[in-house]
């Protein structure tokens, strides 16, 4: 029997790679193995409705499918290393499992803080996670969250609702700045202070002792603090591979693995958050895009190119480019935000009102050398498909 | 042969990412609100299917 498809990473990504290998026509074994022991989930609810109700892995789970239900599953196993060149990975359980391919598919943790106390301190990336911080979110109880991204955003949004006292700190001048810029960031703002979350701005954390102590003294106590600052990539056990890893793991517009000499492999594709690379739309530079469309753009576009490497048609599937239109929505209070495109990637002295006013339903544009990159959506969903076009074409329809 | 689609309104919000995959079934209206049609040729099912992945909420089913 031949040795299986092995994707390392048992959740959107992987499963999404899975089902496209299949679609491609690829027969053979596939296993997964994945950390979590819950089969894969949709993340984002996590911090917005399902945890404002009941987080059950029920609410998220993903609806298997027929065409993978024949997939091995070895959950509650971590992989801990790779051999390249032996067509092995090593897991935590010490079992080696042999490759015909290896999907990397491991995605992020949560970024934490370096201090000594432990109680009380939350991060929200899994079920269980949000399963933990869903308790300790009662009624009255103070919350400061670390951190004003989308993520902690969110967070405070979901608190508030749920009867918390919020607080947000933040080195940031505005939160979500990076990727709305200051312009939007400053409007989201005063809405969600209207809605009663706190800011503190361009503050930097100093310990936490009872609360949160700020580098000027400042102690804000709480009973929940939940750090929201960011991820990092699970790339740890890839260390010896000779993948080149400077920022997750480096692929080429086909999906597959570059080595740190440039080469790529034919049998090792990179899925999802931890995949750093070039989206044509834009240019040529690789990027890692952490939003929620990318596992399973990248999924698709890795399984197309496997099945057809291992149906002995690889050329024409690299040929064909992988152009996928990055967007992201958060829901915060009543406010709906909708994005596509990289805003981040724009001039930060080119953003535009494209329709609508600050402070009410908006469209907001971020242009690079003055083409249109990203765009992000207050309260619009329609309006906004022809920027979406915009940004992929260089031409707006009807324009 | 047919397939069968059904879309959980109390959960959908409308962002319309399912237009993209599926656009013989799934529309936006001049209201932002999303309309679909319930039977569709089961020719449809991979870009259906497509629909169900994107979906932001995870609101759209096929009924098997």
């Amino acid at each position: 029997m031949t040795d299986p498809v092995v994707i390392v990473g048992a959740a959107m990504g992987g499963l999404r790679t899975a089902e496209s290998l299949r679609r491609a026509g690829y027969a053979g074994p596939i296993q997964m193995i994945g950390e979590e022991l819950h089969a894969p989930y949709n993340r984002p609810p996590l911090s917005k409705d399902v945890l404002a109700s009941a987080v059950t892995h029920d609410a998220v789970a993903f609806p298997p499918r027929a065409e993978t239900a024949d997939v091995e599953w070895m959950l509650g196993a971590r992989a801990t290393s790779v051999d390249l060149t032996a067509h092995t990975v090593t897991t935590d359980d010490d079992a080696v499992t042999p490759y015909t391919a290896l999907v990397i598919a491991t995605g992020l943790r949560p970024r934490r803080l370096d201090f000594p106390t432990q109680v009380g301190r939350h991060a929200v990336r899994t079920l269980d996670d949000a399963m933990a911080l869903r308790d300790e979110l009662v009624r009255g109880a103070r919350v400061v969250v670390i951190g004003s991204g989308f993520l902690g955003c969110e967070l405070a949004a979901t608190a508030t609702k749920l009867g918390c006292t919020v607080t947000v700190v933040t080195p940031s001048v505005e939160p979500m700045v990076r990727p709305l810029g200051a312009m939007l960031s400053h409007d989201l703002r005063l809405r969600l202070e209207a809605e009663g979350v706190t800011f503190v701005l361009g503050a930097t954390v100093a310990g936490l002792d009872d609360g949160v102590v700020l580098a000027d003294g400042t102690a804000i106590p709480a009973d929940v603090v939940i750090e929201a600052i960011g991820s990092d990539c699970n790339s740890e056990w890839l260390a010896d591979s000779g993948l080149d890893l400077s920022d997750g793991v480096l692929a080429d517009n086909a999906l597959r693995a570059v080595t740190i000499d440039g080469t790529a492999h034919d049998d090792v594709y990179v899925v999802g958050d931890i995949a750093r690379f070039p989206n044509p739309m834009f240019d040529d530079v690789a990027r890692r895009v952490e939003h929620w469309n990318i596992p399973t753009d990248t999924g698709r576009r890795a399984g197309t190119v496997l099945g057809a490497a291992l149906g002995g048609d690889l050329a024409a599937a690299v040929a064909v480019p992988f152009t996928p239109m990055p967007s992201f929505w958060s829901n915060q209070f009543d406010l709906k935000l909708q994005a596509y495109g990289l805003p981040g990637l724009g001039d930060p002295d080119d953003v535009r009102i494209l329709e609508g006013a600050l402070g009410g339903d908006v469209a907001v544009g971020y242009y690079r050398d003055d083409r249109l990159v990203g765009v992000v959506g207050v309260g619009l969903k329609a309006a906004l498909l022809p920027y979406r076009q915009q940004i992929a074409t260089g031409v707006r329809p009807g324009a | 042969m047919t397939i069968k689609i059904d879309v959980d309104m109390s959960l959908c919000q409308h962002y319309g990412q399912c237009v993209f995959e599926a656009p013989e079934v799934f529309t936006l209206n001049a209201d932002d609100k999303l309309e679909y049609v319930a039977e569709a040729d089961e020719s449809l099912r991979h870009n259906v299917e497509a629909a169900v992945d994107v979906c932001p909420m995870q609101a759209i089913r096929i009924v098997e």
